[in-house]
């Protein structure tokens, strides 16, 4: 098989000379292969940077049972579910776009799966944001000087919890929903420019390999959050029915 | 190719006059050519570039701690000053001169000529790490100008989070930003090595080169992020104040510990790993034999790189970990030095019998040997529980981890920089002056770094800038040491000057000057951008070398074509 | 090219899949089941990420080398998180003055 360079010196249009195939790789084949597992590898590294944050977790939780419990049941578990059923149709649709390019449906049909798949994103990002400003009115801000709960929570917690190790869920919930949501407003920015893209019908059965990593970004996020929401919020679901 | 646009350049007419071919020097000239490039081999240069800088500026506070250990009082700087002399010294030096290194500026250069590709898998990936190294170098180093930092390079708490009114979040976020250039290397090695290798590049006809550095990127891709969270609670810590490793709210700071060393043991194996693929290179192509156990060095390197994420305990030893644990981590410390000791005996069975050249690689390969072995075997005496209590915190450590990361990776770095000088530059470095520069810099490694050993086994504590005056054995070594710096310090000199040198004096490289088999050499130096004029199909096994004396006898051939430095067809395939 | 579609029939009931694990996990909170509670949780978040793995990133029709990336990025957390425990686990084990 000739190689694209012989195929050019010889004045040919080489087999697969499609515009988005870069220099350095021989086809599109090539190419997509090297960017999923590029994606793949990326996520790893994901995985051990939110790995951190879980073995603060599972140690401080393993330290504090009690106080872990009592503040998780301050959490509002029912906005949590709602919100993990946003975010897991948000993968659905996601992974509807995917499948819309790779099946070589029109544009719009494209477009109209990412942007829902934004507008529910940023549907989960605003609940989010509504959940830390409830937690800012509550005085649960895990700032020195700054975290002052309200005499009804003080009156919750248990008599063996100190305020610090109360503090202590509080200060990990901010850290690993934070991050989480971080990598949302990162993935809306991400997954802009490829919407304009699609729009020019830039994506085909033969080349999609934007939308296809994007999407393995975005389940990523949402499995992150499957592991969060048991975590911080049903942690303290039964708190009290001892 | 940009050769008509740069016809009338004046510099361009010079360069080609003494160039008759375009390469990846001479394509495309300017400033901006250079900051937007996205071929690999210009972005190793530009990592070359910044890493010496880096290296200067940690060799200059290496400088200063010497001459204050030169005499017992603390006369030349305050205790405060030398806290953070030792922190500046050791983040330059390890977060932006070892790691770096040599991924960074060989392997980039390398790793994509060495497997018949035309560029890493990612140049715009590549690029970008670069400018994530200079912004985190930068920031890290206006923190040290603005006043410094005085945790050490461990950043441990509650030095970092509780005691320190010094610059650690502007410090850190720099260490913090430059992991992501980590991270981005070794995505775009792994990612090369699987998808862009030339036809009939098997695994197994990679050089050993590639092993080590696919072993190197694992870690970069899996443990650097774990540094990368522990620095940013550190920094939330000192914002916030909200105990998380603090005891007093019910933190725990030996988590710290914990995180931190996930990262940092496994770090040491980045800087130690790329130097051993450099060291099998040099071994095969100047002893003139195949390396011995082929695949056993290869899979030493990847279990080197897994093992090392299973000790990080040892460093805890003294803390508040359970014993239990430390007994663990200690048994499996000892394991390491398995894969470790495959590679020095293979290395020194491929010597046996071989035709063996002392260019100055060879010299770096053998110096990379005795240190790296007397490195690693005070590294197992030190993960013995009751020896590491004896000595924790002494300069036996300091000794130990110097003659790892000095004695190993640096040794790798030049030997590997003056291997690949004609490839990378299509100029001969002065063979005389190498020879020499790698015996003074050897001389001096030892005389600096020897005498600590005996200090520490002494009692003489790491991080104090005065000693007892009373005992004159200690100011002795102490006085050793410091002539030894100088020494060394000389010694890196000089290839430095010489380097620069023979980039405008030097004898012009032939394309395979060693002569190697590897496919780096099998095309022009320096190499044209896109690397091989064809794409290079691979017929042979790594290291198919006979010794010269065999094929100077045997006759005309491809072999004694090589012997005389001829440069041998492009592609073998083909003829 | 050899892309494999899923098709959108599976999408849709990895989808209600997940919404019934989802549900399920709530309602198992709330009845205190002591240390098992921990165990239910995770073993369906565990489930509901498999799911999505196997699924909706492809995994189960991706080559093997993206089978190993993502066994070991599993196994390198398990590194990370059972080594530390070691640690914890154990340091009540000796002595009466080890703070745990």
């Amino acid at each position: 098989m000739a190689t694209n360079a012989e195929a050019i010196e010889q004045g040919h249009a080489p087999e697969s000379a499609h515009t988005a195939l870069a220099h350095q790789f021989d086809n599109l084949e090539q190419q997509r292969e090297a960017g999923t597992l590029g994606m793949w590898v990326f996520i790893a590294q994901e995985v051990m940077f939110f790995g951190g944050l879980f073995l603060a977790y599972l140690i401080y939780r393993m330290k504090y049972p009690d106080a872990f419990m009592a503040a998780s049941n301050h959490l509002n578990w029912t906005i949590g579910t709602f919100n993990t059923a946003v975010l897991i149709t948000s993968s659905l649709t996601m992974a509807l776009a995917v499948w819309a390019t790779q099946a070589g449906r029109a544009p719009k049909v494209q477009v109209a799966f990412m942007l829902a798949t934004v507008l529910l994103g940023l549907t989960f990002l605003s609940v989010k944001a509504y959940e830390y400003h409830e937690k800012y009115t509550d005085g649960l801000i895990p700032v020195a000087g700054w975290f002052n709960p309200n005499r009804e929570i003080l009156s919750h917690i248990p008599a063996n919890v100190t305020l610090g190790q109360y503090q202590m869920f509080f200060w990990l919930y901010f850290a690993m929903t934070g991050l989480h949501a971080l990598h949302m407003i990162v993935g809306v920015g991400i997954i802009t420019p490829i919407i304009f893209w699609a729009w020019r019908g830039r994506y085909t059965p033969e080349y999609h390999a934007p939308v296809e990593n994007f999407g393995l970004y975005w389940h990523f996020v949402d499995i992150i959050w499957i592991f969060l929401f048991p975590l911080l919020y049903l942690l303290g679901a039964h708190f009290g029915k001892h | 190719m940009s050769n008509e646009l740069t016809a009338t350049d004046a510099r361009a007419h010079e360069w080609r006059s003494r160039f008759p071919t375009v390469n990846y020097l001479n394509a495309d000239y300017g400033i901006k050519s250079w900051l937007l490039t996205k071929d690999h081999k210009r972005i190793a240069l530009l990592y070359l570039v910044s890493v010496t800088f880096f290296f200067l500026i940690g060799g200059a506070y290496a400088g200063a701690i010497r001459l204050e250990l030169l005499t017992p009082q603390g006369d030349l700087v305050q205790s405060q000053t030398y806290n953070k002399l030792f922190t500046h010294h050791g983040i330059m030096m390890v977060f932006f001169f070892l790691i770096p290194s040599i991924p960074a500026t060989l392997g980039n250069f390398l790793v994509p000529m060495m497997i018949g590709a035309k560029d890493l898998a990612f140049p715009r990936i590549n690029l970008l790490s670069w400018y994530i190294y200079m912004l985190g170098g930068v920031l890290t180093f206006s923190a040290l100008l603005f006043g410094g930092v005085d945790t050490g390079w461990t950043f441990y708490v509650p030095y970092s989070t509780n005691f320190s009114n010094t610059y650690v979040v502007l410090a850190g976020l720099g260490i913090f930003i430059n992991g992501f250039s980590s991270i981005l290397t070794g995505l775009n090695f792994i990612v090369t090595i699987h998808t862009m290798r030339a036809p009939g590049m098997t695994w197994f006809r990679l050089p050993l080169f590639i092993w080590s550095h696919y072993a190197t990127s694992l870690i970069f891709i899996l443990g650097t992020p774990v540094i990368a969270i522990t620095i940013l609670l550190i920094a939330l810590e000192r914002l916030a104040h909200v105990g998380i490793f603090d005891p007093a709210l019910g933190g725990d700071p030996v988590l710290f510990q914990h995180m931190f060393w996930f990262y940092s043991h496994p770090a040491v194996y980045i800087m130690i790993l790329p130097a051993m693929g450099v060291v099998s290179e040099l071994i095969a192509t100047h002893t003139r034999k195949p390396i011995f156990g082929y695949s056993f060095v290869a899979f030493s390197s990847l279990a080197i790189a897994i093992f090392g994420f299973l000790v990080w305990g040892h460093h805890l030893f003294v803390s508040s970990q359970s014993v239990y644990a430390g007994m663990i981590f200690s048994l499996i410390s000892f394991v390491v030095a398995i894969p470790s000791a495959v590679k020095v005996f293979n290395w020194t069975a491929t010597m046996y019998k071989g035709s063996i050249s002392y260019d100055t690689p060879m010299l770096y390969a053998f110096a990379f040997i005795g240190l790296f072995t007397i490195g690693g075997m005070t590294g197992v005496m030190l993960a013995a529980l009751g020896f590491d209590v004896h000595v924790t915190d002494t300069y036996f450590v300091v000794a130990h981890f110097h003659y790892i990361m000095v004695g190993g990776a640096m040794m790798g770095y030049l030997g590997g920089l003056h291997n690949w000088w004609p490839k990378i530059t299509g100029r001969m470095y002065p063979e005389g002056w190498g020879r020499f520069a790698a015996l003074v810099v050897f001389v001096g490694f030892n005389l600096t770094f020897f005498p600590q050993f005996l200090l520490g086994y002494m009692g003489m504590p790491r991080r104090y800038h005065a000693y007892p005056a009373d005992v004159p054995l200690w100011q002795v070594l102490h006085v050793m040491s410091t002539a030894g710096a100088s020494i060394l310090g000389i010694g890196l000199l000089i290839p430095g000057v010489y380097f620069l040198w023979s980039m405008r004096y030097g004898r012009f490289a032939p394309a395979n000057p060693w002569p190697a088999t590897g496919l780096e050499w099998r095309t022009p130096s320096p190499p044209p951008t896109e690397n091989f004029a064809v794409t290079p199909v691979v017929t042979w096994e790594a290291y198919e070398y006979r010794p010269v004396e065999e094929m100077r006898v045997i006759g005309p051939g491809e072999s004694a074509e090589q012997a005389a430095g001829v440069q041998p067809p492009l592609d073998r395939a083909e003829t | 090219m050899s892309v494999h579609i899923v098709p959108r029939k599976i999408y849709f009931s990895v989808f209600a899949a997940l919404l019934v694990l989802t549900g399920t996990t709530v309602f198992a909170a709330t009845i205190p089941f002591g240390r098992m509670n921990d165990v239910v949780a995770m073993t369906i978040a565990v489930t509901k990420m498999m799911l999505v793995l196997l699924f909706f990133m492809h995994v189960r029709y991706s080559s093997r080398l993206i089978w190993v990336i993502v066994a070991s990025m599993f196994f390198w957390l398990l590194i990370l998180l059972l080594l530390t425990l070691t640690d914890y686990s154990s340091r009540s084990w000796f002595g009466p003055t080890v703070i745990t």
